[in-house]
C-alpha cells in the first residue's frame, strides 16, 4: 500500500478542522494506514501546530522555512516535491488553498489528481474508487483513479466526519534541511480583510437568504419585504453577489460569512457545499426551490417546491396579518 | 498583451434540471441546453478588459468537438479576436491532465503573456489551470477576483480566500490564473454579434498539428475516469410540505414560530 501523507493547514498556530478529516479519509483508503502529517511554516506557531498534531497523527514531518511563514501554494508545492517519496498519496482539503496547490502538485509528483472527493470506497490493485459530485451536487459520480504513480487527493471539507480516537502520541521529525531556498514567480503581499457591511449577518437570529432563484435585481425587494415583516435580516448565496444585487457582506458561505442563526429560510438557493459550509449551529432550515432535485432538500428541515416569486409575497402578507393583529 | 482564455461548453444549470437517465449511468442528455461555462465567461470578459486598456489580443481555445464551435463563436462575438478548436478522436476521454497536456502543446506553439481559465466547470474539479501552469513552469494563482497590470511584466492579483478576504499576490508574466465569478460583469452578446462572426473559419488542431503523442492523452492515458453517475445520498432529507399554497404557508408559519423565528 502506498504511503499516505496529509498536508496540514493551520492559521495563527491553530490546526484547521481539515487535519482530523484527512486522517479519516486516509483510513478509508487503507484501514491500517498511519498517515504522516506534513506541516510547513516557521517559528513558534509551527511548533504549536506540531505539538497539537501529536494527539491525532503518529508521525509529523515539520518543514520550517521563513519563506513558508505564509502558505504561498507555489512555495509549499516546491517544498513538498522535495520531500515526498515517489508513488505516495497526498491528501489536501479542497479549500481555496487546496485548489491552489493540489493540481500543480500532482503534475510535479507525476501522480494522479482527484479533487473535491466526498467519499472513498476503497482500493483494488492499482485503482482507488472515490465519490464526487457534479453540477453543484445535483448528481454524484464514481471515479476510478490509477494510483500506481501516486495521487494527490483534495478532500471536500466536512465530508469526512472526524472520529474521537485515542491520543496518537505522535513523533515530530524536523525535515527542514531537505528543503533548500524557496522562490517563486508568485509572491504573497498581504491579506485585505473584507469590509464590514451595514448589517452583520453573522449575528442575526433569523435570516432570509436568497439565491439564483430570485432571478432579477427587482425581485430582491420581495425577499426584503419578508425579512422586514419577520424582523429578520437578508442574506444570500454567491450568484446574488456576483450579479451585484447585494453586497459581499451579505454572502453566506466559505468565501463569505459564517452564520449561526436559529432559523434560516433559503429562497431559490440550490445548496452548494461552499454555501452550506457557511451555515453553522444547526439552524431550523426552510428551503423553497422550484427544482425538486435541488441539493438543498437533502439538508433542509422543511422543503417547499414552489415558485418563490409567488410564494414569498403570499407568505409576507400572511405574516403581516398575524403581526398587525 | 496576448491573452489565451481556455473555455468549455457545458450543460447550463440555470436552464436545465440535471437528472439521471433511465439506466442511471449518465445524466439525461436529451434536450439539454448548453452554454459556455459560467466561470470561463468571466475569464473572457476579464481578458477583453485587459486588452482594451493594454492593447493586444484575446484568443479562446477549447478541447472538444464540432458542437463546441458554438461557444468559441459566442466568445468571439464578445470580442475575442481568434479562436481554436483542439479536437481529435484520440483526445476523447482525456482527464484533467490530458486536457492540460493538450493546452500546453498549443501554448508552446504560440506566445501568450497571460493564460486564463475559469476557476472550475460543471464537474467542480477546478484542476486544469493549475496543472497547465505546472506543466509550463509558469506561476499560477487560483480563484482570482481582481487583476491589475503593473508595468510590463508583472500583475497584482487578488485571490478569494475565506470570509470574503482577499489574498494579494504579485505575479511574474507569463502566468496562469483561474478566474472566480463576480470579478467583472460580462458583456451582453446579442444575435447581431453572433451573426457577425458566424462565417469566420475556426481552425481545428489535432494530434498531428499540435505535435502531441496521441498515447499521452485521451481515454487510455487518463489516470482518472468517471465510471458512472448516481443519485446523491439523500442525507436526512427535508420534510416536504405539500398541499395548497395557503396550507403550506400556514404550516411554515407554525413551524418557524415554534423555532423562535417569529414573535
Amino acid at each position: 500500500m502506498a504511503r499516505i501523507f496529509a498536508y496540514i493547514v493551520h492559521n495563527d498556530g491553530v490546526v484547521d478542522d481539515s487535519a482530523v478529516e484527512l486522517l479519516v479519509a486516509a483510513k478509508s483508503i487503507d484501514a491500517a494506514a498511519k498517515p504522516t502529517a506534513i506541516v510547513t511554516g516557521s517559528g513558534a506557531e509551527l511548533d504549536a501546530v506540531c505539538k497539537a498534531l501529536q494527539d491525532s497523527y503518529a508521525e509529523i514531518w515539520k518543514i520550517s522555512n521563513s519563506a513558508l511563514a505564509y502558505p504561498n501554494a507555489e512555495l509549499v508545492r516546491k517544498a513538498l516535491v522535495a520531500v515526498i517519496p515517489a508513488a505516495s498519496i497526498v491528501l489536501l482539503p479542497h479549500s481555496h488553498f487546496g485548489v491552489d496547490l493540489g493540481p500543480g502538485l500532482s503534475v510535479k509528483l507525476k501522480a494522479a489528481c482527484l479533487t473535491d472527493i466526498i467519499g472513498i470506497e476503497g482500493v483494488e490493485g492499482n485503482f482507488l474508487k472515490a465519490i464526487r459530485q457534479e453540477f453543484g451536487g445535483q448528481v454524484s459520480t464514481h471515479v476510478r483513479c490509477d494510483i500506481s504513480t501516486g495521487a494527490v487527493i483534495n478532500v471536500r471539507p466536512g465530508a469526512f466526519k472526524p472520529e474521537t480516537s485515542a491520543a496518537a502520541g505522535g513523533t515530530v521529525a524536523d525535515i527542514s534541511s531537505a528543503v533548500g531556498a524557496l522562490t517563486a514567480g508568485r509572491r504573497y503581499l498581504e491579506t485585505v480583510v473584507a469590509e464590514a457591511g451595514d448589517v452583520d449577518i453573522s449575528k442575526e437570529a433569523v435570516l432570509i437568504s436568497i439565491g439564483r432563484g430570485i432571478q432579477e435585481q427587482d425581485n430582491v425587494a420581495i425577499a426584503e419585504e419578508l425579512a422586514k415583516v419577520m424582523g429578520a435580516a437578508l442574506s444570500c448565496s454567491r450568484p446574488v453577489v456576483d450579479a451585484k444585487w447585494l453586497p459581499k457582506s451579505r454572502q453566506v458561505g466559505s468565501s463569505g460569512q459564517t452564520v449561526k442563526p436559529k432559523v434560516y429560510i433559503a429562497c431559490g438557493i440550490s445548496g452548494s457545499f461552499q454555501h452550506m459550509a457557511g451555515i453553522k449551529g444547526n439552524p431550523f432550515m426552510v428551503a423553497i426551490n422550484k427544482n425538486p432535485k435541488a441539493p438543498i432538500f437533502q439538508v433542509a428541515d422543511v422543503g417547499i417546491v414552489d415558485d418563490l416569486l409567488e410564494f414569498l409575497p403570499e407568505l409576507t402578507s400572511k405574516i403581516r396579518e398575524l403581526v398587525t393583529k | 498583451m496576448e491573452i489565451l482564455v481556455c473555455v468549455k461548453r457545458v450543460p447550463d444549470t440555470s436552464e436545465n434540471e440535471i437528472a439521471l437517465n433511465d439506466s442511471g449511468n449518465d445524466i439525461e442528455r436529451d434536450d439539454l441546453v448548453y452554454s459556455v461555462n459560467e466561470w470561463d465567461n468571466y475569464a473572457v470578459e476579464e481578458a477583453l478588459q485587459i486588452v482594451e486598456k493594454q492593447g493586444g489580443n484575446v484568443t479562446v481555445a477549447t478541447v472538444g468537438g464540432e458542437d463546441d464551435e458554438e461557444i468559441l463563436r459566442r466568445e468571439m462575438a464578445m470580442g475575442a479576436k481568434k479562436s481554436v478548436l483542439i479536437s481529435d478522436d484520440a483526445f476523447v476521454g482525456s482527464d484533467g491532465a490530458g486536457i492540460a497536456t493538450l493546452l500546453k502543446a498549443f501554448v508552446l506553439q504560440n506566445k501568450f503573456d497571460l493564460i486564463l481559465t475559469g476557476a472550475q466547470a460543471e464537474d467542480g474539479a477546478a484542476q486544469v489551470g493549475g496543472m497547465l501552469a505546472a506543466m509550463l513552469d509558469y506561476p499560477f494563482a487560483s480563484l482570482v477576483n481582481s487583476i491589475e497590470v503593473v508595468g510590463g511584466s508583472k500583475l497584482k492579483v487578488s485571490r478569494e480566500v475565506e470570509s470574503g478576504n482577499k489574498e494579494m499576490n504579485e505575479m511574474d508574466l507569463p502566468c496562469v490564473l483561474s478566474i472566480q465569478t463576480g470579478i467583472n460583469e460580462p458583456r451582453y452578446v446579442g444575435m447581431r454579434g453572433i451573426r457577425q462572426v458566424a462565417s469566420i473559419a475556426i481552425p481545428t488542431l489535432g494530434a498531428a498539428e499540435l505535435g502531441v503523442d496521441a498515447a499521452s492523452v485521451g481515454k487510455f492515458a487518463a489516470k482518472v475516469q468517471r465510471t458512472d453517475y448516481f443519485a446523491p445520498a439523500l442525507g436526512k432529507g427535508s420534510e416536504m410540505l405539500t398541499g395548497s399554497r395557503e396550507e403550506v404557508i400556514d404550516k411554515v408559519i407554525e413551524l418557524v414560530k415554534a423555532k423562535g423565528g417569529l414573535k
